[in-house]
C-alpha cells in the first residue's frame, strides 16, 4: 500500500469516525448525568433522518431547512423519550431504566417500520457534498471533509456549552452529586431535558449526514451506528464528550484501515468494534479519557 | 418563620421522626441536637423536601415557611423560596472550581453589582476561598469545604439556612471559627437552623434549642438554659452530674 492510499484511508476512517463520535456524544453525555445507556439513542438518529427525508421529499423545503428542522425534531423527540419513558423511572433501580431503554428501542424501530415502510429509500446530497476535492494523489468526497470539520465544530460548541455556561455547569454538578443540585434551586429536571435535547440535536446532524454518505434510509439503519458510537463511547471513557469523539475517531479509522489492509475480513468488520468493546471491558473499563467510574 | 408541625417520617419499617413540631422564629438562631440517628438530617431533608428522594415517606404533618406549606413542594421549589440547606457531609461539587461551586448557589441571580457584592462579602469572609478560587473543589480541605458550602448557601441570598452538623470532623480552632461566622450571618439578618451533635457549641450560640432523641422531641428551651439543664449536661456533653 502506498503512503498516498493510507492517507487516503486514514482521511476516510476519520470520516467514518466522525459519524460514530457524533452520536456518541449523546450516548455519553446521556450517560454522564443519568448513568443510563440509552440505547434507544441509535434509534433517534434513524427518526432525524426520516424528519429530513419527508422535509424535503414531501415538504419540498430546501435541505438545508429540512435539516435545521430535523435537527429541531430530533431534539424534542430525545425530549419526550426521556420524559415519556425515563423520567418516570427517576428513582427505580437502573437495571430498569435500562430495560426500558431497550423497549424504547424497539418501539422506535417497530413505528418506524410500520409508519414508513421496511423499503429503503434514497436520500437526497446536495450539491455541495458531491464534489471530489483533490490534494496532490489524494481525492476526497467533501462530504467526507464537510463531516469532519462539522464534527470538530460540534466538539467545540459542546465544549463551550459544558464549560462555559450555566447549563453546562449544572449538567457536571449533576453528574457528580446529582441530589444536591436541586438544593441550589435547580430543576433537575431541565438539566436533564437539556441534555437529551443537546444529545438528539447532534445525534440528528450524524444521522443525516450518515444518510447523505450512503444515501439511503431504512428503519433498521440505527441499530448498528448506535452500537458502534456506544463502542465509540465507551472505548473514550463514557462520561466525556472529548472521549466519545476520539473514541469515534480511532474505531472508524481502524475499521478503514483493517479493511484496507485484510479486504478478506470485511464481513468480520462490525464484529471487529465489539471485540474491541470487549478488549476495553477487561483491560480498561474506564476508557481512554474516563477517570472514575461509579460503580 | 418556618413552623414543623406533628411530623411524621419513616424510611421503609424505620421510624426516624414521630410527632417532631419545632418553630424557628425570624431572626434567630434555633438549634436542634441529639445523638448520632436521632433524626437531626431527617427533620432537614424533611423542610427541604428531600425525604422522597431518599427512600422516605413523610406520612403526617406539615412543614409550613412564611405562612405556605411547603410538605410535599419539589426541592428546588423550597430552596427558591429561600429556605437553603446546607447538607451534612458539605457536598460541594468536587469537579467544579471554588467560583463555579459559588455560582451554583446563587444559580438564578443575574451576574449583577449585587451579585459580586455578595461574592465579595463571601470572599471576605472566607479568604481562603478567594485565594483558592480557581481551584476544584474537590481539592480542598475539611475546612476549606465548609467555607465552601456556607459560602455557596449564602450566594442563595437565603431567607433561613439549615445547617447540618457543620462542626464535623473539623479541629476544635475551626470550629470556633465556623461558629463565629454562623453568628455573623445571622446578625445581618438570616435566621439559621443549625443541626448538631456538638451540643456544647451549637448551644451556646444558639437563642433556642431542641433535644431530639431517637425521633422525638425530648426538651426544648433557650440555648443557655439547656445548657445548664442536667439531662443534657449528662446525656450530650458527657458530664457525670
Ligand atoms: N436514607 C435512609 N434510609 C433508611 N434509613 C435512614 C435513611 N436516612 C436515615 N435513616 C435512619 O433514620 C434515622 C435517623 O437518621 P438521621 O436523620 O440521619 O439522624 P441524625 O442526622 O440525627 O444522625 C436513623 O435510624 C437512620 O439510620
Ligand atoms: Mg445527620
Amino acid at each position: 500500500m502506498t503512503f498516498q492510499l493510507f492517507l487516503q484511508q486514514l482521511i476516510n476512517g476519520l470520516g467514518l469516525g466522525s459519524l460514530y463520535g457524533l452520536i456518541a456524544i449523546g450516548y455519553t453525555m446521556v450517560y454522564g448525568i443519568l448513568r443510563l445507556i440509552n440505547f434507544a439513542h441509535g434509534d433517534v438518529m434513524m427518526m432525524s433522518t426520516y424528519f429530513a427525508f419527508f422535509g424535503v421529499s414531501i415538504f419540498a423545503l430546501p435541505w438545508w431547512v429540512a435539516a435545521l428542522l430535523a435537527m429541531i425534531l430530533t431534539g424534542l423527540l430525545g425530549i419526550s423519550i426521556d420524559q415519556g419513558a425515563y423520567r418516570p423511572l427517576r428513582r427505580a433501580s437502573r437495571i430498569s431504566a435500562l430495560i426500558t431503554a431497550i423497549g424504547v428501542s424497539f418501539f422506535l424501530e417497530n413505528a418506524a417500520l410500520v409508519v414508513f415502510g421496511s423499503r429503503p429509500r434514497a436520500f437526497y446530497r446536495p450539491e455541495m457534498f458531491r464534489a471530489i476535492w483533490h490534494f496532490g494523489d489524494i481525492s476526497l468526497l467533501s462530504l467526507t471533509g464537510y463531516t469532519i470539520l462539522i464534527t470538530l465544530c460540534l466538539l467545540v460548541i459542546v465544549y463551550f456549552i459544558v464549560y462555559k455556561t450555566r447549563m453546562g455547569m449544572a449538567m457536571r454538578a449533576v453528574s457528580k452529586d446529582m441530589h444536591t443540585v436541586p438544593l441550589m434551586g435547580i430543576d433537575l429536571n431541565r438539566v436533564v431535558a437539556f441534555t437529551f435535547g443537546l444529545g438528539s440535536v447532534i445525534a440528528a446532524v450524524g444521522g443525516i449526514l450518515w444518510a447523505m454518505k450512503y444515501p439511503q434510509i431504512e428503519p433498521l439503519m440505527g441499530i448498528i451506528p448506535g452500537l458502534k458510537a456506544f463502542v465509540a463511547a465507551v472505548l473514550g471513557g463514557i462520561g466525556n464528550v472529548f472521549g466519545a469523539v476520539l473514541g469515534g475517531f480511532i474505531l472508524g479509522i481502524t475499521e478503514i484501515l483493517l479493511v484496507a489492509f485484510w479486504p478478506e475480513l470485511s464481513g468480520y468488520r462490525d464484529a471487529f468494534a465489539f471485540l474491541l468493546l470487549i478488549l476495553v471491558l477487561i483491560f480498561r473499563p474506564t476508557g481512554i479519557m474516563g477517570e472514575d467510574l461509579p460503580e | 418563620m418556618l413552623i414543623i408541625d406533628n411530623l411524621h417520617v419513616h424510611y421503609g419499617g424505620i421510624q426516624a421522626l414521630s410527632d417532631m413540631s419545632l418553630e424557628v422564629p425570624e431572626g434567630k438562631i434555633v438549634t436542634l441536637v441529639g445523638a448520632n440517628g436521632a433524626g437531626k438530617s431527617t427533620t432537614l431533608r424533611a423542610v427541604s423536601g428531600q425525604i422522597p428522594y431518599i427512600g422516605g415517606t413523610v406520612e403526617k404533618g406539615r412543614v409550613i415557611f412564611q405562612d405556605r406549606e411547603i410538605t410535599f413542594l419539589p426541592v428546588h421549589k423550597i430552596a427558591r423560596l429561600g429556605v437553603i440547606q446546607v447538607p451534612e457531609g458539605r457536598h460541594i461539587f468536587p469537579n467544579l472550581s471554588v467560583l463555579e461551586n459559588l455560582y451554583m448557589g446563587g444559580f438564578h441571580r443575574s451576574h449583577d453589582r449585587e451579585f459580586h457584592k455578595d461574592l465579595d462579602h463571601v470572599f471576605g469572609l472566607f479568604p481562603r476561598l478567594q485565594e483558592r478560587k480557581k481551584q476544584l473543589g474537590g481539592t480542598l480541605s475539611g475546612g476549606e469545604r465548609q467555607m465552601l458550602a456556607i459560602g455557596r448557601a449564602i450566594m442563595a441570598k437565603p431567607l433561613l439556612i439549615m445547617m447540618d452538623e457543620p462542626s464535623l470532623g473539623l479541629s476544635p480552632k475551626l470550629v470556633d471559627e465556623v461558629f463565629d461566622i454562623i453568628q455573623a450571618i445571622n446578625s445581618e439578618g438570616t435566621t439559621i437552623l443549625l443541626v448538631e451533635q456538638n451540643a456544647m457549641a451549637a448551644l451556646s450560640i444558639a437563642h433556642q434549642g431542641s433535644v431530639l432523641e431517637s425521633g422525638r422531641m425530648v426538651l426544648e428551651g433557650a440555648g443557655t438554659e439547656l445548657l445548664e439543664d442536667d439531662r443534657v449536661r449528662q446525656a450530650y456533653l458527657g458530664e457525670d452530674v
